[in-house]
């Protein structure tokens, strides 16, 4: 409009109405018709706004119905705690640890409020954002975990802010860690848990849990993962979207896993891990009455509360590329030839098949031939003329050459077999091994080839192909003493009676030569003599079995790594055990070394059960070395004899 | 000049109705969505804006309207001094400048007033143009005229104000007569400038937009407003969910419950029903307006009745087409229900001029 024309407004004024009725008459007929142009604009635009409306409230009411539902009710898990683990005194061995996680709505998140919340939490500002980022493609009002295990600090941090306007909405969660004993005590045998992985998830044996569970990953947390795993509650609650629980709609309360009570006394289980300690192998003990194992220990160890959880990379790292592999539970997984330990079974085979007596007697000079083949004894000069009592003292191996060759190679494994070794004992945990014992049908099964009648001889000490586990020994041992009842071996209280025991008919005075024989290894100046306890009846057999060949031994760079493998079984009392132990002494090079671990684990079995009412004040200490993540000092009761046997000359030939 | 032949009984009692009835229903649900809010007195506020307003419309409508449009060169420099003013004196709130802090707390925002001068200034030029066709030199002029105030508003920036002027005048000069090959230069140039104006948008204005194309690729940020929209209303259902039962509403899950989205919570509450009511009050009220600009006694009265249809139903399609997510968001309040004094009582100076206009339309 120009200046002009609006001066010119007034003067025109008149004008406009005094022509008015002719102007507009002219001017209706093009007017009339853009101004009903514009009616069907307005009927346009209104029939535009019905079909959203009816669109969203008719067509789609239900599906928004339901998303507004899930708009302000929030479920929050109750998560139930695992189970304890106890041993066989209720004596805690592993505990939960309650601790706080917070969670996270990304519902109205702002940057501002995000970098403060990472300041508050002590985490990185970029991190916590590239997190909720990564879960951008989970429905908004889900919450994510932000960060676990808060301190006291954060967990005020959370509380004072979670209702503050521009904060997006922020809940703690209680959380139950499992806290296990971190100087490793025992942590093959308990084993770990861990968040279900994908692939876990399609197998038969985890397909019942669903994602972001926690289960057993190994030992008796997953073999007995039904027990000790409870069920998650959740509590429904109406919320506003400054995330304000106006009230609680409905809860269902956390079920909480169930104890699980152990065969292993913890008292036992200590002394074992401190013979073991700076040692590779493994101790197994057992009550051959009902093959309860009293304790199991596999070296290395590992901090079971580092893998529980999330991992951390570096954790991770160490104990894979430890080459001595702390994870094998080497109690139940290790696979090794054991040497004169098996000499029982060739002695009881003989008997049994009346191809000796106990009187039988061999003659040795240091060595025998056999089928073309010079095989040493390994005493030098030979131990003159034996018989079973006395062969079984010295470990006399051309005896054992002898006895096995008249039994041959099936027969030997026919015994082997009663006594269970070849097969998994069927203890309550994981990737139980089952070993090797060698037979001719064996050897065509695996290898296509017949058996030489000279691998016997080498088999008849407990070498060649035969390969036996920790628990496999004590197992047969202990059925064997036991006047041939083999309980099946288990590590929770309620697995008892599950079998049938596996049963020999063993003449029990053939039964008595063998175990006489084991009773002079130790108390009649025998190979085992550091096994023996004055007062109390122990019986045992030495083993030192070769990893390699000795033409590969000579060969190699570092024969370290070849270091014959000490072994040792002892039981006690000799005519009724109630208690047998085996122990795995890797690279410990004589058997006779791997006999003072039994010793001082059967010593502990009856300083407790003789004490009895005074030795009540021990628990608690050894709880506390349990948890106790400092090294911890010897109990001086039970095992303290240790000095006083090492202080000896080496009285004693393996 | 003109005789006082006129009575209250002229006046457009169904116009009124309509008015009245959507500005009461506002309230309820002013009322329902700030109840046990720290705004939860704005019922009460707005109850005292339409009494105003009502005053306001009542004594406009007794004025000539030609009067107003005589005093159109007055009204232009205070308004244009005013908007000088905001962008001079006003305290930036939320990065715009819009609000002039006046006595007891109330602000007062002058481009909201600026649409009543613009409206005049449009209906006094036009009536000046006797031509079936506006030449190329008036639709400059005109343009050049409105151009001053509205690039002050965009430069507050208020560009909600400045987009509901547009139609009103496009209005205008469609009525008063627009060639077509003048429209297709003007939409040429529109076309070329709408791209380059991308540059000149604040970001959160390109996220708006963006949020329009695609309201789920931020649902936290600006998806957030539109999403919670859509599950108020469509939750809502043919019946709704009652008065402060909407659990979007009243758990705060939608933002700019009284004001922006008011539709959004009355939609949930009232459900299809009850939009189909508010809705039909609301086209009562615009063929009442488009019947009065029918019926008025010039091109001054009539270019104003249909100034105010113009902004009335750009308002209604803008707001209510945001709340169902047709439209993207822009920040333009809902015309009589949403809680605002300085719109509400723009919309009734603008009903009063209908008013006016309609009062004097057997004057020949």
């Amino acid at each position: 409009m120009s200046e002009a024309g609006v001066r010119e407004f007034p003067r025109n004024l008149g004008r406009v109405f005094g022509s008015g009725a002719v102007f507009a008459r002219e001017d209706r007929r093009g007017m009339d018709f853009r101004l009903s142009l514009f009616q069907y604009a307005v009927f346009a635009v209104f029939l535009f706004l019905i079909a959203g409306f009816w669109q969203l409230q008719i067509v789609q009411a239900d599906a928004y119905a339901a998303r507004a539902n899930d708009n302000h009710i929030k479920s929050l898990p109750i998560l139930a705690p695992r189970g304890k683990i106890l041993d066989r005194e209720r004596r805690v061995i592993v505990d939960n640890r309650s601790s706080f996680s917070v969670i996270l709505s990304r519902e109205g998140v702002q940057e501002g409020a995000l970098r403060s919340i990472a300041e508050g939490l002590g985490v990185d500002a970029a991190e916590l954002l590239a997190r909720l980022n990564r879960f951008s493609k989970r429905a908004r009002y889900e919450p994510i975990i932000v960060k676990e295990q808060l301190n006291s600090g954060e967990v005020a941090f959370v509380e004072a802010h979670r209702r503050m306007p521009n904060y997006p909405d922020m809940e703690l969660i209680r959380e139950q860690r499992r806290l296990y004993p971190s100087t490793g005590i025992a942590a093959h045998l308990i084993g770990y848990v861990g968040e279900v992985s994908e692939r876990e998830l399609d197998t038969l044996e985890f397909a019942r849990y669903s994602e972001g569970d926690v289960i057993g990953k190994s030992g008796v947390e997953r073999t007995h993962n039904e027990t000790l795993m409870g069920v998650d509650g959740k509590r429904q609650v109406v919320v506003d979207s400054a995330g304000n629980h106006r009230y609680r709609i409905g809860e269902k309360p956390a079920v909480n896993g169930k104890d699980l009570m152990l065969t292993i006394d913890l008292d036992l289980q200590v002394v074992a891990e401190l013979a073991m300690d700076g040692k590779r192998g493994a101790v197994v003990a057992l009550d051959p009455r009902n093959g309860e194992v009293l304790a199991l220990v596999s070296r290395p160890t590992y901090d079971a509360n580092r893998l529980s959880g999330r991992i951390r990379a570096e954790d991770w790292r160490e104990i894979v590329n430890n080459p001595f592999n702390p994870l094998l539970n080497r109690g139940i997984q290790a696979q090794l030839a054991p040497g004169s330990t098996f000499k029982p079974i060739i002695a009881i085979a003989g008997l049994e098949e009346g191809l000796i007596d106990e009187n039988f007697r061999v003659s040795c000079s240091g060595g025998a031939s056999f089928y073309g083949r010079y095989f040493k004894c390994h005493k030098k000069g030979g131990h003159g003329s034996v018989n079973l009592h006395t062969a079984m003292a010295q470990s006399c191996d051309v005896y054992f050459y002898t006895v096995g060759n008249m039994l041959g190679i099936d027969k030997i494994a026919k015994y082997a077999a009663m006594a269970g070794f070849g097969a998994k004992t069927g203890i309550d945990l994981p990737h139980e091994a089952s070993g090797t014992v060698p037979s001719t049908r064996w050897k065509m099964e695996n290898f296509r080839q017949k058996w030489y009648a000279g691998e016997t001889i080498s088999v008849a000490i407990g070498q060649g192909a035969l390969t036996v586990s920790p628990i496999q020994l004590a197992y047969a041992m202990g059925g064997l003493a036991n006047g041939g009842v083999w309980e099946e071996p288990h590590v929770v209280k309620t697995d008892t009676g599950k079998l049938e025991p596996h049963k020999a008919s063993w003449d029990p005075d053939h039964i008595k030569s063998v175990v006489s024989g084991l009773y002079a290894v130790v108390n009649e100046g025998g190979t085992g003599i550091r096994a023996r306890i004055p007062g109390i009846p122990v019986c045992g057999k030495t083993g030192t079995a070769q990893v390699a060949s000795n033409d590969l031994v000579a060969a190699t760079k570092d024969p370290d790594l070849y270091k014959d493998n000490a072994w040792f079984f002892g039981f006690a009392p000799c005519d009724h055990p109630e208690i047998v132990v085996a122990a795995l002494f890797e690279s410990g090079e004589h058997g006779n070394l791997a006999a003072p671990i039994v010793r001082d684990v059967i010593k502990a079995y009856f300083d407790k059960k003789n004490r009895g009412e005074i030795s009540r004040r021990q628990p608690a200490r050894i709880q506390t070395a349990s948890r106790n993540p400092a090294p911890v000092p010897a109990p001086a009761g039970p095992a303290s004899p240790a000095e006083e046997v090492d202080g000896r000359p080496d009285e004693a030939r393996p | 000049m003109i005789a006082r032949n006129y009575s209250f009984r002229d006046l457009d009692w169904l116009l009124l109705f309509s008015v009245v009835s959507i500005c009461l229903i506002g309230i309820v649900q002013i009322y329902s969505a700030t109840a046990s809010t720290s705004l939860d007195n704005s019922w009460a506020k707005q109850c005292l804006y339409l009494a105003v307003g009502l005053v306001l419309m009542a004594i406009l409508s007794t004025v000539d309207y030609h009067v107003m449009v005589e005093q159109v060169p007055l009204f232009y420099l205070l308004v244009t001094g005013g908007l000088v003013a905001v962008l001079l004196f006003a305290p930036r709130i939320n990065g715009a400048k819009s609000w002039i802090p006046i006595y007891g707390g109330f602000n007062l925002q002058v481009s909201e007033f600026s649409k009543v001068v613009i409206l005049l200034v449009v209906a006094r030029y036009l009536s000046e143009v006797r031509t079936e066709h506006l030449s190329l030199s008036d639709l400059l002029r005109l343009g050049a005229v409105i151009g001053v105030p509205w690039l002050l508003i965009m430069a507050e920036p208020d560009l909600g104000t400045a987009l509901t002027i547009i139609p009103m005048v496009a209005v205008g000069v469609f009525l008063g007569g627009l060639r077509w090959q003048h429209l297709v230069v003007i939409l040429l140039i529109v076309a070329l400038v709408l791209p380059a104006g991308w540059f000149f948008l604040k970001d959160y204005q390109k996220a708006r937009l963006m949020t329009f194309v695609d309201p789920a690729a931020d649902p936290l940020g600006s998806g957030y407003q539109v999403i919670q929209s859509l599950i108020a209303v469509g939750s809502g259902g043919v019946w709704g969910k009652g008065i402060a039962q909407g659990s979007q509403t009243q758990f705060r899950f939608l933002p700019e419950t009284h004001t922006d989205f008011i539709m959004s919570t009355f939609a949930e509450e009232h459900g299809f029903v009850g939009v189909v009511i508010v809705l039909s009050l609301y086209f009562m009220l615009l063929m009442q307006i488009i019947q009065n600009a029918q019926m008025a006694p010039d091109r001054a009265g009539m270019f104003l009745c249909m100034g105010v249809a113009a902004l009335i139903l750009f308002h209604l399609l803008v707001n209510v087409g945001m709340v169902i997510g047709r439209m993207p968001v822009t920040g333009i309040p809902l015309p009589l229900m949403s809680y605002g004094g300085s719109s509400l009582l723009t919309m009734f100076l603008l009903l009063g001029l209908v008013q006016s206009v309609r009062l004097r339309r057997m004057v020949i």
